[in-house]
């Protein structure tokens, strides 16, 4: 429906926005000659871009809010596509054979280059997956995540500089590491809760790279460790390509378990308990769950996994500093988790692949890389909020057998 | 005892500059329970709108105290326009759905308009010039405090004076507290909520903007990434005071000022801001809702 | 809903498929090309143009550093172009970010490695350096950093294939040490830094230098928060602590604030830094105040005509004054060019002998460069602000 009044609308916005962006695109001040250079240009290309973008925006939210109208129209909550598939036998099993070979055949197909960004994304799924039962399933807004990844990279590093301990030995003590720190940094958090909890996890992953950063003794301070050697395989001598494939699969695998473990853990008691926990404290309470060690448990088993995606961390990049392990890292590590869709395996594996990888395919966009980076944030969360792949609530019905066996075939 | 002042009115300075900034984080959480995290940017376009306009009128040979309004003025319309803009875009969509999702959307929009500058203007240090003249009076003591930073008190001082009122007094702080308690509710009873929302995002805005102008031209130069770290610890102050309260905010801000210069000047720099979060934990350990703030009791 | 989330999840596999295709395929074919290509002919002169990989921090908090290189390689290689190239063959830039983040920097690697750059000006931090010269070593690729100044990337012999157009931390500190004790006879001094690879590194050099000279002593040793609002705390303990002059490690946006803040105390404590603050940016935003501070640099630049050109011409191209490290950037993709030009080839022996041999002029003096990878002829100096200008100081 082009009518005036949606013509008029856009026009507006697109008046808007020219205002709006003037001072910053269209004044630059020459600081040596002293003259101003006015880019009228860009102002119209903003205002042309802008009155056709509104149409697309309002055609877009007005899908949005249809699609919500219908699903609650319709009453009962309908299962997204790919779970669906996922369910559905028919699908499962070719789609399964088809993720098995793409993801073995990976490394030899693609470039190096996508191998090495593709550990990275792997790195992040496991990390993810660990944070995801902090926040996910626990409900505990946690800003200082990466502080355990860093615990993880340094124990590798440092053990190895003055241990030569091998990475093979490092991984497990890095999950130890990292359990023992989500306790120690448990305890004092238990009262807290929503944003409180946030900043204050916040201050304790500053905390920790700050005495990275200062307490050169321990740890070279900023100028970082360098030469940590990659994971061996039996003592061979591997080429950087071979070893890049090494890492790979190893990550694989590691990723493998990850899903495994959280899935058992969501699935038992402690798993509920965290779910309830977020529902609702004092329910939970209620109900005879100590609230104390479901907390604890949660931030420990959270930490165990970033404890180990530092150790891989610190093997593939051969070099850590602490300016890894800054807020933004955490940052990123919350946003996989949401933007995959909280509480969700599966969401958490698809969003540690769409945000790291994304920066790097943006490349190709040279300087525009983090603009477009910020754009496709917002726009992933305003239409879909509840993340990609939102967590579907296990519901449970007491309708008779009839009802739940047609359920089942479905 | 010298040090002590110095070391004083140092913490003074920047608790008051983390308070400009906190205000208007705290006046969005209040009403929204939204961290912005690009409030940090509001207050960076604020001050290179500020920049560009005093650098144009500078050009055109302007006398400096019209200079001065003109620009301050001109950088609060312009934040304001951006607080606006960028709720309506990205928060208010994603009203209704998990706190975290507009958390993450805030993200994208703090690194959208840090690389929105960086990009339109230029990735470097620019100076900006120091707009307050120093006062005849204050020159006996101008080894100890210049004028820049009494301007820097008194600003935030009336600020928080103008929002306790505006939130005690005035019907639209009426308004804002009704949504802040319970939004449905205050929808019921005929308060226009998107109203209410975007008003808060104005005023927030527009005073992010003016401590923009103030604080660069305390420290005499600007780039596009000034406003994550003053963010990052500008909500850190907000919380610390009780996030929601505006006089909890500006406590939090001093309070966080002078751990950092005190730990500073009697201990050592290297580990202010370890300290600094030290002393956030232990705060929020023993007072859970920060300084001035409420716990809430839980309905069951 | 249902069908909504059918459409995006096509577009998100239309979007991945895309950067697949964009991405993989392109080099696979390239790689099997090459692959055959030199068995046809061993050397494929004028074949395609020479890659120069320009990899640092080109967005986040350390972009500032990062970009001015991207836009000296830029002026070069568009001179460069314009005359007929370097060996008969254009030159191509391939410019990709690091963030200055270890992590990202061998991402950045592996990309330009798998786009088959020959030579890299980069990274800018020397902790992405170190964890991108592996990769590069291992594909045969030569690199050099503008501004990646720790002492190990030449002197641990690790990385045979760096090279730098910047003094190491060692050598300036070294530099700035002497001025003040033998130049200026201080005895008390402080030293600060930004607890950054770069500051830091430096800050730990002088500070190890003042403990050896019992000329003087280190009163004062500490970091600074950088992108902190207000330093008097640092500025009054400076103050306290009685010291004669500041040794700061970091960068200019710091420097300013700390002397500014100094200067409006009424203090006149000297202050020495680094060529992280020789650039124009500090005199323009510390204004007044940074007259008479005293900063590390290449050897007079103001004089040489390069130098001058090349500041022409990014006002030219850009309409501003170039930013950090700008200079030695310049100078490195010369280097780099020039090392090709002579040796009439990309490889990795061929390179190395020419940048160890042939001289070039650059903005920073004729240079080559010695067995480890730090320039030879590029003459360090100490400057002081005067009249609004870096004034060089006769040692």
């Amino acid at each position: 429906m082009m009518t005036f009044q949606e013509i008029k609308k856009s026009l507006l916005t697109a008046l808007w926005f020219m205002f709006l962006t003037f001072p910053i695109m269209v004044i630059k001040v020459n600081t040596i000659e002293k003259t101003i250079e006015w880019r009228w240009w860009r102002m119209a290309g903003i205002g042309l871009g802008i009155f056709f973008l509104s149409f697309l925006w309002r055609y877009l939210i007005r899908r949005k809010e249809a699609g919500k109208k219908k699903a609650e129209i319709a009453g009962e909550e309908t299962m997204p596509l790919a779970q669906r598939l996922l369910s559905n036998p028919r699908f499962y099993m070719p789609g399964m054979v088809a993720t098995i070979v793409m993801v073995v055949a990976f490394p030899f197909v693609f470039s190096l280059y996508q191998t090495n960004i593709m550990i990275t994304a792997l790195i992040y799924v496991v990390v993810g997956l660990g944070l995801n039962i902090v926040v996910g399933l626990a409900g505990l807004l946690d800003l200082g995540y990466v502080a355990f990844y860093a615990v993880g990279a340094y124990s590798y590093a440092l053990l190895n500089v003055h241990y030569g301990v091998t990475f093979w030995m490092a991984l497990p003590i890095g999950a130890a590491l990292g359990f023992l720190f989500g306790i120690l940094l448990g305890f004092p958090v238990l009262r807290l809760r929503g944003d409180y909890l946030a900043i204050v996890t916040l201050g304790f992953g500053e905390i920790i790279r700050l005495v990275l950063e200062n307490w050169n003794a321990f740890s070279f301070g900023p100028s970082g460790i360098a030469n940590i050697p990659k994971p061996g395989l039996f003592g061979l001598d591997l080429n950087l390509h071979q070893s890049t494939i090494f890492i790979y699969f190893l990550m694989i695998g590691l990723a493998l378990m990850t899903i495994f473990v959280v899935r058992r853990l969501q699935d038992s008691r402690i798993g509920r308990a965290w779910i309830a926990l977020r529902e609702d404290e004092v329910a939970c309470q209620a109900m005879g769950i100590d609230k104390t060690r479901t907390k604890l448990s949660a931030f420990a088993l959270g930490a165990t996994w970033a404890g180990m995606g530092g150790v891989v961390f610190a093997a593939k990049t051969t070099f850590i500093n602490p300016t890894s392990f800054t807020i933004w890292e955490s940052i990123i590590i919350l946003c996989v988790v949401v933007l995959g869709g909280m509480g969700s395996i599966l969401g958490v594996i698809v969003g540690a692949l769409i945000l790291i990888l994304l920066p790097e395919y943006l490349r190709t966009f040279s300087e525009f890389r983090m603009l477009i980076f910020g754009v496709i944030l917002v726009m992933m969360m305003v239409f879909r909020p509840g993340g990609i792949i939102s967590d579907v609530r296990r519901t449970y019905k007491f309708e008779g057998l009839g009802r739940k066996a047609k359920d089942r075939s479905e | 005892m010298d040090y002590f002042l110095e070391l004083f009115l140092g913490g003074l300075t920047r608790g008051s500059i983390y308070a400009l900034i906190a205000l208007g984080y705290t006046m969005v959480y209040g009403i929204i329970e939204l961290i912005n995290f690009a409030h940090g940017e509001i207050y960076m376009i604020g001050a290179f709108t500020g920049l560009i306009v005093i650098s144009v009128l500078t050009l055109l040979g302007w006398n400096t105290v019209a200079i001065i309004v003109i620009a301050s003025l001109v950088a609060m319309i312009y934040s304001a326009a951006y607080g606006f803009t960028i709720e309506k875009i990205a928060y208010k969509p994603l009203r209704g759905s998990q706190r975290l999702s507009a958390l993450i959307s805030a993200i994208g929009m703090s690194l959208f308009l840090q690389n929105y500058v960086l990009l339109a203007q230029t990735s470097n240090f620019l100076p900006f010039p120091n707009l307050v003249p120093d006062f005849k009076f204050m020159q006996p003591f101008e080894n100890i405090v210049r004028s820049t930073e009494i301007v820097i008190y008194v600003i935030t001082a009336l600020v928080m004076v103008f929002l306790t009122f505006l939130i005690k007094f005035t019907r639209m702080g009426k308004a804002m507290r009704a949504v802040a308690q319970d939004r449905d509710m205050a929808m019921l009873v005929g308060v226009d909520v998107n109203r209410v929302i975007s008003f808060t995002f104005i005023i927030g805005s527009s005073i992010a903007a003016l401590g923009g102008v103030l604080v660069s031209s305390h420290i005499g130069q600007v780039n596009y990434y000034v406003g994550f770290i003053a963010g990052i610890k500008a909500f850190v102050a907000a919380v610390l005071g009780g996030i929601g309260s505006m006089p909890g905010a500006v406590l939090g801000s001093l309070v966080l000022g002078w751990t950092e210069s005190f730990f500073t000047g009697y201990i050592s720099s290297d580990y202010e801001d370890v300290f600094a979060f030290i002393f956030l934990v232990l705060i929020l350990i023993f007072r859970p809702a920060g300084i001035l703030g409420r716990s809430d009791t839980d309905k069951v | 809903m249902q069908k909504y989330f059918g459409k995006f999840f096509v577009w998100v596999a239309a979007l991945a498929l895309a950067g697949v295709f964009l991405y993989g395929c392109p080099q696979q074919e390239e790689e099997k090309a090459e692959a055959t290509a030199p068995a046809a002919t061993p050397a494929p002169a004028a074949a395609g143009p020479i890659k120069l990989g320009v990899a640092g921090a080109h967005s986040g908090d350390l972009a500032s550093y990062g970009i001015p290189t991207v836009r000296a390689a830029q002026l070069v290689v568009k001179q460069r172009n314009a005359m007929n190239g370097v060996a008969g063959r254009q030159v191509e830039v391939l410019v990709e970010d690091d963030v200055c983040k270890p992590e990202v920097a061998t991402n950045t690697a592996t990309k330009l490695v798998t786009d088959e750059a020959d030579v890299v000006v980069g990274h800018i931090c020397s902790g992405a350096t170190k964890a991108a010269l592996g990769i590069y070593k291992e594909s045969g690729i030569i690199a050099m950093s503008p501004s990646a100044t720790n002492p190990a990337l030449t002197q641990s012999g690790d990385y045979p294939n760096f090279y730098r157009t910047i003094a190491s931390d060692d050598a300036q500190a070294r530099l700035q040490v002497d001025f003040a004790l033998d130049k200026l006879g201080l005895t008390k001094l402080a030293v600060l830094h930004d607890k950054g690879d770069y500051g830091k590194g430096l800050a730990e050099f002088a500070k190890g230098f003042l403990e050896a000279d019992e000329r003087a002593e280190v009163v004062l040793y500490e970091g600074i928060t950088p992108g902190a609002v207000d330093y008097s705390a640092v500025v009054q303990k400076v103050k306290r602590s009685g010291a004669e002059a500041v040794i700061f490690g970091g960068y200019h946006p710091e420097a300013s604030k700390i002397v500014t803040q100094m200067r409006k105390k009424g203090m006149d404590t000297i202050f020495i830094s680094d060529d992280g603050v020789k650039d124009v940016t500090f005199i323009k935003v510390a204004g007044e105040f940074a007259e008479g501070v005293y900063a590390t640099g290449p050897v007079d630049t103001s004089k040489n005509p390069m130098a001058i050109e090349a500041i022409e011409a990014h006002k030219q191209e850009f309409g501003e004054d170039p930013g950090a490290f700008y200079l030695n950037a310049f100078a490195a993709t010369l280097a780099l060019l020039n090392a090709i030009e002579k040796s009439g080839s990309t490889d990795f022996d061929a390179i190395t002998q020419a940048l160890r041999s042939e001289w070039v002029a650059t903005p920073l003096g004729i240079i080559k460069f010695d067995e480890r990878g730090d320039a030879i002829g590029v003459g360090f100096a100490v400057y002081q602000v005067q009249g609004g200008n870096f004034a060089s100081i006769e040692l």
